[in-house]
Order: structure tokens, then C-alpha cells, then sequence
């Protein structure tokens, strides 16, 4: 592995970013908006609004910058850069690695604002700090490129990366807590649920949200968290191919 | 010249999606020389560059670069590779592009500036890819090939849609980067270019129809010209066929 290119890769893709200010004010305004509406829906019931304002703030993370992350590098793959990149000096490591944390600074940022605004716009109510509402994001945002990049190597067009979405996020996102407690689910739902890594991104952020300091429950969340993104980092890499037909 | 070729390929053969598309290719490239690859569009000629730059599956044979297996780490620095399509960003502008491939490879940062003045692209350099005609693209592809200066440079139809007054300067920029001793191997579907180069390699349907320098293939064939030398070579395998 190597620093230079890990971070000269990071810097490429914010670049990249950087010219589309459209997607900026999308990645950044629309979470906040979507908290500000959230807090609307529940305006009789702030209660409801302080339980899933935080949740929500693990969520986006995930979904959005898994969006973007397998829509980035099926670019890579199809635009030639990829292979390109592969005949030079580069670790697939290292290209990975570039693409997390680049969008990891973009999460802090995203979920700095949205927390900003949740917590002394909106009035939401949470015991826990918000260093570690933060930390917790970073997971999620983190968790989301890493499946992003290993997702994108089975999609062959951009509609198809865009699909998949729906496919590998919305099932993570019946099953991750939001709407019912994971121990209210039937047995299946809730096996099923054990072994999504959305759900301790959720359970992460609700633990840090009702508790001040880091409790044990929420470092072990931490921990698998932290065993997902290597895991599919890992996998991800096996995905890209030096040689191909 | 006198040295060990550069590249050497022994019998390479390549499928793809079902298709013989290299026949048990052998062949080599001089050190220092321009070698003109040239065919029909579907001879081969960008399989037998990707399995030069090591990025191509193979089904059999060898392929070395530089005395090493094609593809091989240690000449991940001194292969320069130009893709047919231009495999740059085409949201970054043409200096954050070569900055970038310039990091990855490790060279001084006023490399990129003497890229780009050698592809004639000094007045585009923060142009973003994106806004660019396909020939300025394909030489921002071509400037990042050139970074680090490698000494073997691999380009699949680097001229494809430049103007005539454009190509001749390339044309130039090839040669005088091989009187300083890079190997080039250059592939082309058109045989005007074949003349500028000091070898050539004729492939056809996954064979190679000739190695040799343009005025010996043209002996050979009693032509004029490496248009009808190609024809005269096409003609003269097919006769022998029963």
C-alpha cells in the first residue's frame, strides 16, 4: 500500500466532486431537508422525532454514498480509467482506500450539517454527544463506499447500478430497526436482520444517541461495523481485475 | 538498436467470447524502434496491445516486456499505455487529469506541464476534459501515456480523428522519442502512417501477415506502396491454401 497514491486518489474523486456542484448541494442539502421535514410529520410528537432523527442520521450516510461510490467506480470500469490505472504502479488497495476516504470526508461533512441543523434547528433531544453521532455516521458513510465498490462490480450500465440501490439498501432498511425493534421481529426477519450491516449502523447510532460517552454495546456495534467495511473493502478488491477478457 | 528486443512475443494465442481472436502470434519489437502495428479493424491489434500491457487474459504463449512477463509489477513504471477509447476524467480538466496520473506514477509534478506542451494542448490545460473534441481528448489520454517518461510506450490508434497537421507533428513527437531510445509500438488502421514507422507488423484475422521495415515489405512484394504490398501479402497466403 501507499500513502501518496491512497491520498492523491482521495483528492482526484473530491476534485471530481467539486466540479459537480449540483451533487454537492444535493449530498448536503437534501439529508437536511428531509430532518426538517421528518421533524414536520412529527410535530405533535417530538418524542417520536428524537428516536428517529438520529437513526436517520446513520441511514443517509449509508444509502447515499453507496449510490454514488458504485456509480463512481462503474465510471472506472467503463470509462477505461480503471484499466489505465491498473498497468501503473497501483495497489487495488490503494484505489479503494482513495475512494474511502474521500467520500468519509464528505460524510463528516454531511452529517455534521444534518446534525448541526437537527440539534439547534430543529430541537432534537439526545442525551449522547455529537462527537460520537459523528463517528457513527463516518461508519456508516464508510460502510456504504465499501458495499458501493464491491456492488458496482456486478453492474454492467449506470441504470443497473442505480438499481441496485433499492435491492441491497431498502431490504437493510425494513429490517434495521426503524420501523419495528429488530426484537419485535419474527424469528426469520430478525436472523436476517442480525446478519445486515445496516442494522448495527442503526443500533450504533441509537446507542450513542440515548447515552453519554461510548457504553460497551455501542463499541461492539462499533467492531462489526468496522468487520463489514474491511470485509467488503476486501472483496471489493478481489472484484477488480488486472486482466480481464 | 543491437540490443535485446524489447518486446517478445511467443506464440500468443487469445480467445474471446468463444472467438480465436490471436492465432499462436509470434513476434518481436526492436528496442528504439517505432513499430507501426497495422490491420483491418478485428485483426487482433488491440488484443495483442492489451496482452503487451499485461491487462489482456491469454489462453497460451508468452508475452515479455523488457526481458519480464508482461504485466509484471516492475514494469508497471515503464510502460506508458494509450487505450483506444481516451481513458482520462472527463470531469477534471486536463492539468488535474495528468497531476493525478503523475502522483499515481510517482514523477516530478513539471512532467505534466511538458506533456501537455507535447501534445499541442497548452492552451486547454484547464479546459475540463468533459467540454474537449474527441482528438483533444484522445491526446490528454496520449499525455498521461507519455508521464515518467517510460521506455517502452504501448498506443492503440493514438491519431484516430487529428488533423493531418496534427498527426505529422505526433508523428514526429514518436520518432524523436525513439531516437532517444523509447520503444514504440504504435497501432493504426491506416497504412499512410505505416510509412513513418521503422518496422512494421502486419496482422490480419489474428495472424501476422509480415514483420519487417516498410521498404523491405515493400520489396518483397514488388509494390509501390503498403496498401498493395498488404494486398499482395493477402493474396500470396491464399494461394497455397488447398
Amino acid at each position: 500500500m501507499n500513502a501518496r497514491i491512497t491520498l492523491a486518489t482521495a483528492g482526484r474523486v473530491l476534485t471530481q466532486l467539486r466540479h459537480d456542484h449540483r451533487t454537492i448541494a444535493l449530498l448536503l442539502i437534501v439529508p437536511c431537508l428531509l430532518l426538517a421535514l421528518l421533524s414536520w410529520v412529527f410535530d405533535g410528537e417530538p418524542a417520536v422525532f428524537d428516536r428517529i432523527g438520529p437513526l436517520l442520521l446513520a441511514i443517509f450516510p449509508l444509502v447515499v454514498m453507496f449510490i454514488v461510490t458504485s456509480v463512481a467506480m462503474l465510471r472506472e470500469r467503463t470509462s477505461g480509467t480503471l484499466e489505465r490505472l491498473l498497468t501503473m504502479p497501483m495497489n487495488k488497495l490503494d484505489l479503494l482506500l482513495g475512494y474511502a476516504v474521500a467520500f468519509g470526508v464528505l460524510a463528516v461533512v454531511q452529517a455534521g450539517l444534518a446534525g448541526a441543523v437537527s440539534l439547534w434547528l430543529l430541537g432534537l433531544d439526545i442525551v449522547g454527544s455529537a462527537g460520537w453521532l459523528l463517528v457513527t455516521a463516518l461508519l456508516s458513510a464508510l460502510l456504504g463506499t465499501a458495499l458501493g465498490l464491491l456492488a458496482s462490480a456486478f453492474a454492467q450500465t449506470e441504470f443497473q447500478a442505480v438499481q441496485f440501490m433499492p435491492a441491497f439498501v431498502l431490504p437493510q432498511l425494513l429490517l434495521c430497526g426503524l420501523f419495528v425493534p429488530r426484537e419485535a421481529m419474527q424469528s426469520v426477519l430478525s436472523a436476517a436482520s442480525n446478519v445486515l450491516p445496516l442494522s448495527y449502523a442503526v443500533d450504533a447510532m441509537a446507542e450513542v444517541a440515548a447515552s453519554t460517552g461510548l457504553t460497551a454495546a455501542a463499541g461492539r456495534d462499533f467492531l462489526v461495523l468496522g468487520a463489514f467495511i474491511v470485509g467488503a473493502l476486501v472483496l471489493g478488491a478481489a472484484t477488480l481485475r488486472r486482466r480481464t477478457a | 538498436m543491437g540490443d535485446d528486443p524489447a518486446v517478445v512475443i511467443d506464440r500468443l494465442t487469445v480467445h474471446r467470447g468463444g472467438h480465436l481472436v490471436l492465432d499462436a502470434v509470434s513476434c518481436e519489437v526492436a528496442a528504439g524502434s517505432v513499430t507501426g502495428l497495422l490491420g483491418p479493424s478485428g485483426s487482433g491489434k488491440s488484443t495483442l496491445i492489451r496482452s503487451v500491457v499485461g491487462v489482456q487474459k491469454i489462453s497460451g504463449g508468452t508475452v515479455e516486456v523488457l526481458g519480464k512477463p508482461a504485466g509484471s509489477r516492475p514494469l508497471r513504471s515503464l510502460i506508458g499505455y494509450l487505450t483506444q477509447a481516451p481513458s482520462v476524467y472527463a470531469d477534471l480538466s486536463v492539468r488535474e487529469n495528468l497531476r493525478y496520473f503523475a502522483a499515481v506514477l510517482g514523477t516530478a509534478p513539471s512532467d505534466v506541464d511538458s506533456v501537455i506542451s507535447a501534445v499541442g494542448l497548452t492552451d486547454k490545460a484547464g479546459a475540463l476534459v468533459g467540454r474537449l473534441s474527441g482528438g483533444q481528448r484522445t491526446r490528454v489520454s496520449l499525455a498521461a501515456a507519455l508521464l515518467g517518461a517510460p521506455r517502452v510506450l504501448v498506443l492503440d490508434e493514438p491519431t484516430v480523428g487529428l488533423d493531418p497537421v496534427l498527426r505529422r507533428d505526433l508523428w514526429e513527437l514518436f520518432n524523436e522519442l525513439a531516437g532517444r531510445g523509447t520503444t514504440l509500438l504504435v497501432s493504426s488502421h491506416v497504412m499512410d502512417e505505416a510509412e513513418r514507422c521503422s518496422q512494421l507488423l502486419l496482422l490480419r484475422d489474428g495472424r501476422v501477415l509480415a514483420a519487417d521495415s516498410p521498404a523491405a515489405i515493400r520489396d518483397r512484394t514488388d509494390t509501390h506502396d503498403l496498401e498493395s504490398a498488404f494486398l499482395a501479402l493477402i493474396d500470396a497466403e491464399q494461394v497455397p491454401s488447398p
